[in-house]
């Protein structure tokens, strides 16, 4: 059954169409990737889904109920978080304190959510920042805030965008790891990377916007060769030197 | 409760507790004296560090600054004076009834202006300062202008009023300290308290994580309302008289914003720190200059402000925290010093 399904949802900033009658569906437990040039529009998508801006068209629902008009508490409510892809720490308070307020969905006994938030700060690698302002850290450990912060929540759809920005190649590797762990202890997630790399190995499924339009929807293996894929990330002419030369090479 | 966490409380909780104890004794200490000028100085630092500490919670914790809360204030006042003149009964169940109005008030009128954002916010309460002002001072029933003056009744807590002796408002003061500041404590460690420095550190941040932003302002402004509708109460019992400019005045509502930022918004002890401050200098400030006309406290507060917030504007308890950070820094500095001095 579909977790999340996005039917038709258009979203328009004035004369610009940022989201195109866009439409995919979510598989409960599986790694859905959300990926497309810079404007794109998977962002907006992002905001769409979890109620920050209200849609112009369409219909999403998730876990079987609609939640295309409602606010972005009661769809965190529901279980569908997010991160930020410009992130946004609850500067003042300390790191551990921003993930409490995440856990303090679930529950509001404070040992319970404690215990909850430490959990997370140890899956996220930021056990030694615990009692440092969020807002004095690094932009990865920003970046892991968020990420932990939503997961805190216990979402049934972790929706993550960029959270692989501006990481080293080392916090990369330690992501991927996390987010395979999450997915095998059962959360469904959506992640929005606009470097094809990192999520390319552990998608599912991989959606592809191109100014604001879906271009593709399916497995990696096949999102890689696709013509139209190439040809929105490369432009049209590397894409036919790309096209002849593989060409060459089933003919070689 | 482990005892790690134990001590993390007792660090936290153990300065003020001492504090608050000392407090309870002051009275008996011959040095304050019976009915002093100093009296009425520690009796105005409790009630205002209260009123403060109320405002601190929409203010300062949830970070939505409000000049409009001397009308919260005013309500109480004139719950509880409604009570005594008008209707010859003693104040509480006006106390209770001006808590809950204020309370109300303080909801319907939030509700349109928390969809204002920032300065917007502030701007708007400033306005409801005046038209409550302006309403009161023309309403008979609550004698409009003229205001109400306090018959001479049975001293003692049933009609919350003393004749001779200050010490009885002293307590009163006291027990007022301790509900607001108690209370401001115990939602510092729960859901609600982290909700409201969510909210104010992030609004659509909150949002995303199941917030109902709009809930915590309007709770957190109900029940800041409410205390200080409480704090205007005793006001009016220990001034036995009320009149609107008296209560419900922007010179009043600046003076709970002054003492929070002074002390430090947002915090616990910031209310305290503040009041401590600014309530002599005012009181003391009127004594010597009083002939120079009202608002010389009002400009020494204003001084004040400037140079806190040009220095530090975290406030009083940012100095006392760059001063800790500073002499741990240099102990740190001379250890080292030390180490490197050994052979
Ligand atoms: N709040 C907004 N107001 C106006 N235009 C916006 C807004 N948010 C995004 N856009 C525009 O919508 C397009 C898609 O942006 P975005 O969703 O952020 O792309 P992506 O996340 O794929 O890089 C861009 O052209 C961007 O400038
Ligand atoms: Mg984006």
């Amino acid at each position: 059954m579909a977790l999340l399904e996005v039917r038709e949802v258009t979203k328009k900033f004035g004369e610009l169409v940022a989201n195109d009658r866009v439409s995919f569906t979510v598989e409960t437990g599986t790694i859905v990737g959300l990926i497309g040039p810079n404007g794109a529009g998977k962002t907006t998508l992002f905001n769409c889904i979890t109620g920050l801006y209200p849609a112009d068209g369409g219909a999403i629902h998730f876990d079987g109920r609609e939640i295309t008009a409602l606010k972005p508490y009661e769809i965190a409510r529901r279980g569908a978080v997010r991160t930020f892809q410009v992130v946004r720490p609850l500067k003042e308070m300390t790191v551990f304190d921003n993930v409490l307020v995440g856990a303090f969905l679930k529950t509001g006994d404070r040992r319970a959510a404690a215990a909850r938030a430490e959990e997370c700060l140890s899956i996220c690698n930021l056990t030694s920042f615990r009692d440092r302002p969020a807002g004095g850290l690094p932009i990865g450990g920003k970046k892991r805030l968020e990420m932990a912060r939503a997961l805190a929540t216990r979402p049934k759809l972790l929706m993550l965008d960029e959270v692989m920005a501006g990481m080293t190649s080392t916090e990369i590797n330690a992501s991927v790891e996390v987010i395979l762990r999450l997915r095998d202890s059962g959360i469904t997630l959506m992640i929005v990377e606009h470097v094809m790399e990192g999520i390319m190995p552990i998608a599912d499924k991989v959606v592809v916007l191109d100014g604001g339009i879906k271009i593709a929807e399916d497995a990696p293996g096949n999102i890689v060769n696709d013509e139209r894929v190439i040809e929105a990330y490369l432009g049209p002419k590397y894409s036919q030197r790309f096209k002849a030369r593989r060409e060459g090479a089933d003919l070689g | 409760m482990n005892p790690k966490e134990a001590n993390r409380v007792l660090g936290k909780d153990g300065p003020w507790l001492v504090f608050a104890a000392l407090l309870f004794v002051m009275p008996f200490v011959p040095f304050v004296g019976e009915n002093s000028f100093r009296m009425h100085i520690m009796i105005l630092i409790l009630l205002f560090a209260a009123m403060s500490q109320a405002w601190n919670i929409i203010g300062g914790y949830c970070g939505q600054v409000s000049f409009g809360h001397s009308v919260f204030f005013g309500i109480g006042a004139y719950g509880a004076g409604m009570a005594v003149v008008a209707y010859g009964v003693p104040p509480w169940p006006g106390i209770l009834t001006g808590m809950i109005v204020a309370a109300a008030v303080a909801v319907i009128i939030s509700w349109p202006c928390f969809k204002l954002s920032g300065h917007y916010f502030a701007i708007a309460t400033f306005a409801i300062v005046e038209i409550f002002n302006r309403g009161f001072l023309v309403w008979d029933w609550v004698g409009g202008a003229l205001g109400l003056d306090y018959p001479l009744v049975e001293e003692g807590l049933w009609n919350l009023m003393w004749h001779d002796s200050k010490t009885g408002y002293y307590y009163c003061a006291l027990v007022l300290f301790l509900i607001t500041f108690g209370l401001v404590r115990w939602l510092e460690g729960h859901r609600f308290g982290y909700y409201l420095r969510a909210v104010r550190e992030g609004q659509e941040t909150a949002e995303s994580l199941g917030v109902n932003s709009t809930a915590v302002k309007l709770a957190a402004m109900a029940l800041s309302a409410a205390l200080a509708a409480l704090c205007g109460a005793f006001f009016v019992q220990y001034n036995l008289r009320v009149d609107p400019p008296m209560v419900m005045s922007l010179d009043m509502s600046m003076k709970f914003v002054l003492i929070t930022v002074l002390g430090g918004s947002g915090t616990l002890v910031g209310p305290l720190l503040g009041a401590t401050v600014l309530i002599p200098l005012q009181e003391y400030s009127r004594a010597l200059w009083g002939g120079l006309g009202g608002g010389v406290d009002l400009i020494v507060f204003g001084l004040l402000i400037i140079i806190i917030v040009v220095k530090q504007p975290a406030g009083i308890i940012g100095i006392i925290r760059d001063i800790g950070k500073h002499a741990a820094r240099r102990r740190a500095a001379g250890k080292e010093e030390a180490d490197h001095g050994a052979p």
